[in-house]
Parts: structure tokens; sequence; C-alpha cells
């Protein structure tokens, strides 16, 4: 008995402290935007800020030019917001017809759609860049919102599978009480998918929230930037070493991200185990 | 009853977006990138045909791309298995009937959530300094100080470790397989008087191996395409002396600093061609070590 206790001990003693260290630089990160900046590095092997300031997140979120930190959250969030009513309505639309329609070339653009998901962005992103350039899209945000309306491979193959698992017999049922296919879509399908749409929407936000690549082929003026690319901005004005600031600014941008894996980690977890998502 | 015609009907209307988003943003592209690859293009004058040589350069004549390719291959071959062997290590730590598993998940789950900003590459530039926290362990515990911006082959491992570091979504796909295997089969084995490395290899290997394939697989091609830590943690530069160069900096840089868009279409196309054969030896070698339930083992 205990030799077990012991060993209890010593699995939570391993395993509780790996987690400490591999998590120790973000801890780091936050302490230390609490920091003088000029303290920062000096008492780096410290993590207790004295003295504890907060004038970091002051100066940081005053932003750069004539544009506060949060005229890039509002971006982002506007950003997030088109792109994750895209793919809400487009991807359950499609995943319903891969799931539920027989129709001629079904299992064609289903294996289509699984090859897309392997396509390296970058590809595509020169011809589209140019696309967009032609249409006269750059510096504006539909480059990066108008594709999100026309499905997304990941957020398609999760929903079938999830669709897979509502019994048919709800739609025979339906469709005797007289429902239409669209009716079946909308009444039937929807309401029970709500789960799988948590997931899409939680990858949605952490994915667009944390895109960079997009942004910065597409967006040039200060006024439409997103959190991204003003830590971007951040690390290129380094040189005055402000670290502080940019410390501060780093922890804002993560906020959102682990208060969302909060409230909403059963959705998170099982959208990875269950699909392989990436995270 | 609805008749056939209405059925295709219905079933195109609803996949409708994606076909046209396919073609539209997808397949146009892609052929227009196989076009751009032969030609030399700078964005704001007509494309002009050169056949192959942006791939002659590339192989011949352009270094910085040869170091490109070495270091991507460098990062993929030995990020990803490290990654995969790190997660699939913690996954089996974390298979046990403990309360507290549901709590060191999450925490070893939270890197891999917030690994791909900019703010985790911030934060990674900042503890590799000279005078940075990973400097100051090694010191404390006698081991001289690595110059990780000074030294090209210190860069790219502060990017593999990187990578390592967010094993996190890898371990909770792990963690699900192995709590699919039946504990019969362990029970079974133990009666036998099997090990714990004869468990491992003959119980655990290979009831996981079709979730190990698919991760290595996808893990693989994400790794392949890394842009945003080299992009952050060298400010662009892919510094120092090309060390972080990796192979999606060097096209971004090639297409979007240096205006080269039929040169970076041309390295995007044999990026495509490395994925596919790599793919594709994952899957033949799958073969050989990858177990399907369903056949009733090899």
């Amino acid at each position: 008995m205990k030799a077990k206790n012991i060993k209890k001990l010593l699995y939570h003693v391993l395993v509780g402290g790996f987690a400490i260290l591999i998590l120790y630089p973000v801890i780091w990160l936050v302490m230390s935007s609490f920091k003088r900046s000029n303290q920062i590095f000096v008492t780096a092997e410290s993590l207790l800020p004295s003295p504890f300031i907060l004038g970091n997140y002051a100066q940081g979120w005053e932003g750069f030019g004539d544009y506060g930190f949060s005229t890039f959250i509002g971006n982002t969030l506007v950003f997030v917001l088109f792109v994750l009513v895209g793919h809400l309505i487009s991807c359950s639309l499609i995943a319903f017809g891969f799931a539920r329609l027989k129709f001629v070339g079904r299992s064609f653009w289903f294996a289509i759609m699984i090859m897309t998901l392997m396509l390296p962005y970058e590809v595509i992103m020169i011809p589209q860049y140019i696309i967009f350039a032609k249409l006269g899209w750059l510096d504006s945000l539909k480059p990066l919102v108008v594709p999100a309306y026309f499905g997304h491979p990941f957020f398609i193959f999760l929903l079938v599978q999830f669709i897979r698992t509502i019994p048919r017999e709800l739609d025979e049922a339906a469709t005797i009480d007289g429902c239409n296919t669209f009716g079946i879509y909308r009444r039937i399908i929807l309401p029970l998918l709500v789960p799988a749409l948590a997931t899409t929407s939680i990858f949605t936000f952490y994915w667009t929230w944390d895109n960079l690549l997009g942004p910065v082929l597409y967006l040039n003026s200060p006024s439409k930037y997103t959190v991204s690319m003003a830590l971007n901005m951040f690390l290129s004005n380094e040189s005055v070493s402000n670290w502080g600031a940019m410390f501060a600014m780093s922890v804002v941008s993560l906020i959102p991200v682990f208060i969302i894996f909060f409230i909403f980690q059963r959705y998170v977890v099982d959208g990875i185990s269950t699909s392989g998502l990436k995270g | 009853m609805q008749s056939q015609i209405k059925q295709n009907l219905w079933g195109y209307l609803f996949i409708g977006p994606f076909i046209i988003g396919f073609l539209a943003f997808t397949v146009i592209p892609i052929i227009a990138s196989l076009y751009f690859s032969f030609t030399s293009y700078d964005l704001f004058s007509t494309p002009r045909w050169i056949g192959l040589d942006n791939f002659k350069e590339m192989f011949t004549s352009d270094a910085r791309y040869l170091n490109s390719l070495k270091i991507t291959f460098i990062y993929v071959f030995v990020g990803v298995p490290l990654r995969l062997g790190f997660a699939l290590l913690v996954a089996m730590l974390l298979n046990t009937a403990s309360r507290a598993v549901g709590l060191y998940r999450t925490l070893y789950y939270l890197p891999s959530l917030i690994g791909g900003s900019v703010a985790v590459a911030i934060m990674w530039r900042n503890i590799f300094g000279d005078e940075g926290i990973v400097n100051i362990a090694l010191m404390s515990m006698g081991i001289d100080p690595v110059r990780w911006f000074g030294d090209p082959s210190a860069a790219l491992w502060m990017l593999i470790f990187l990578s390592i570091w967010q094993f996190g979504s890898s371990m909770l796909i792990f963690l699900a397989g192995l709590k699919s295997i039946p504990q019969s089969y362990y029970e079974a084995a133990s009666v036998d008087g099997a090990s714990f490395l004869q468990k491992f290899s003959n119980i655990t290997i290979p009831m996981l191996s079709p979730v190990i394939l698919f991760n290595a697989i996808m893990q693989t091609i994400a790794a392949f395409m890394t842009f945003v830590p080299a992009y952050i943690i060298s400010k662009g530069t892919g510094g120092p002396l090309d060390g972080t160069l990796l192979y999606s900096l060097y096209l971004f840089k090639q297409g979007f600093e240096f205006f080269h868009m039929g040169y970076a279409s041309a390295m995007a196309w044999v990026m495509l061609i490395i994925i596919a054969i790599l793919t594709s030896i994952i899957f033949l070698s799958s073969k050989f070590w990858v177990h399907y339930e369903s056949e009733g083992g090899r």
C-alpha cells in the first residue's frame, strides 16, 4: 500500500513538474510583461516583477502611428466574424450534400475535397495573389474572407463525419411529414449539428485570429492591420528595445485564445481526438 | 419518390459552393501557377516564357535555394519524428486512470493551442536570446551558453525545439487511440509474462499504427509548410546566414520581396512534388508497418 502511494506521488511529481517546465516560457512571458523593459533581461532568471508595473500595457495599447491596439483588435474581430459566418453556412451545406444526398459524382468530388486538404497553400498563393490584385481587391479583407464562403475542407470533413452519426430514420420521418431536402437540412440536421458547428467555430476563430501570412500578403494600410501584423510591427521596431510593450500586447493577443479554450475545452479536445484536426 | 434528376440537382445545389470555390480558388490558380513556373514574371510586366530555366537555376546556380531545401529537410525529418515520439511518450504517461489526467492533458495541449501565433514566436525569440532563460538554464547546469542567433545550425535547432514544444495535438490523438486498445490484450500478455517493452512493441505500436500513419503524413506536410516561426524569429530575414530560411520563407521572399513570381511559382511546384513523393513513400511503407484490425493482422 505504501509503495503504491510513493509510486503515485512520483508519477505526479514527474508529470506535473514536466508540465510546469513546458509552460514555463509562457509564464515567463506573462510575468515579464509586468516588468520594466530595461529589467526584463537583467532579471530574466526571476519570475517576480519588482517593481510590478502596468505601464507596458498602457504603452502597448497606444499602438503605433495614429492607431491604437484596440483598432487592431477590432479589425481582427471583423475578419474572424466574416470568416466564421462563411464557414458555418458553406461547410454545413456542403457537408450535408456529401453525407446525405445521393448524386452522380459524389465520391469523385469527395475525393477531390480530401485531396485539397493536403494541398500546400504555397502552390496557390502566388496566382491567387495575382488574381486578387487584378480584381483590385488588394488592401482589403475580401481576398481573406471571400474564399471562406466556398467551404473549408477540414471543416466539411469534420461535419460529414458528424452527420453520418445522425440516424437516417429522422430524415425519412421528416420526408413523410412533407419536408423537402432543404427542410431536412434546415429542421433536422442543422439543430443536431450544433456541437460540430461549435468545434468548427472554435477552430475557425483560432486559425483566423493567428493568421499572419494572409494579412501580411493582402493588407498594407496600418489602419487595417490585424493583431498578428501589429505584433510583427512591434518586433520590427524592436531596435528601440521596448520589450515591455511588445510582451504586454503578446499576452493580450493570447487572452482570447485561452478564454475560448477554457470555456469550450470539450469541443476542442473532441474535435482533435476524433478528426485529427491540427491544433 | 424523387426522380433521379431531382436528386442530382439537390446534390449539386448543396455541394455547389465547394465546386465553384474549388475551380476559382484552387484549379485556376494551380494551372496559372504551372504556367508562371515556366516564365519570368515580376507582377508588373507581362510574363516571359523561359522554359525550364527557373528549375535549372534552382538546382544548379541558386545556393540559397539548395541550402533552404536542406535545412527544411532537416527541420522536417528531425522535428516531426521527435515531436511524434514525444507525443506518444506523454500520451502513454497520461493513459492512466488518475483523476488529474484531465488537467495534465489540458496543460500539455496549451503549447499546441497557441503555438502558431506571432506572440509565441516573439516569446521563443526572446527566451533563446543571449541573455534569455534558456541560456540561463544552460549555465546553471554548467553548460556553456549557446549563441542561438549567431550560429545557423543552432538557430535551426531553435525552430525544431519550437516544433517539438507543440506536441500537444498529436498527443491528444494518440491518447484517444490508446484508450481504444482493449485492456484485455495487455492482461493476456501479462499472464503470458510479457515485459513492458514486449507489450509496447507487440500491442501498443501495431494497434496505434493507423493513427501514427495519419499523424506522420499530416505533420510532415504541415512541417514542410512552416512559415510563421521562421518569419518572426528571424524578423523576416531567414538569418543568421540563412539558418532559418525554411522553404516557405524563401518562397515568400522570392515572390513578395524580389517579385520573382515565376521563380516562386516554380519553387511551389517543386514543393508540391516533394510533398507528393514523401506522402506516397509514407503510404507505401505503411504496408509494412501499419496494422488494420479488420484484415486480421499481417
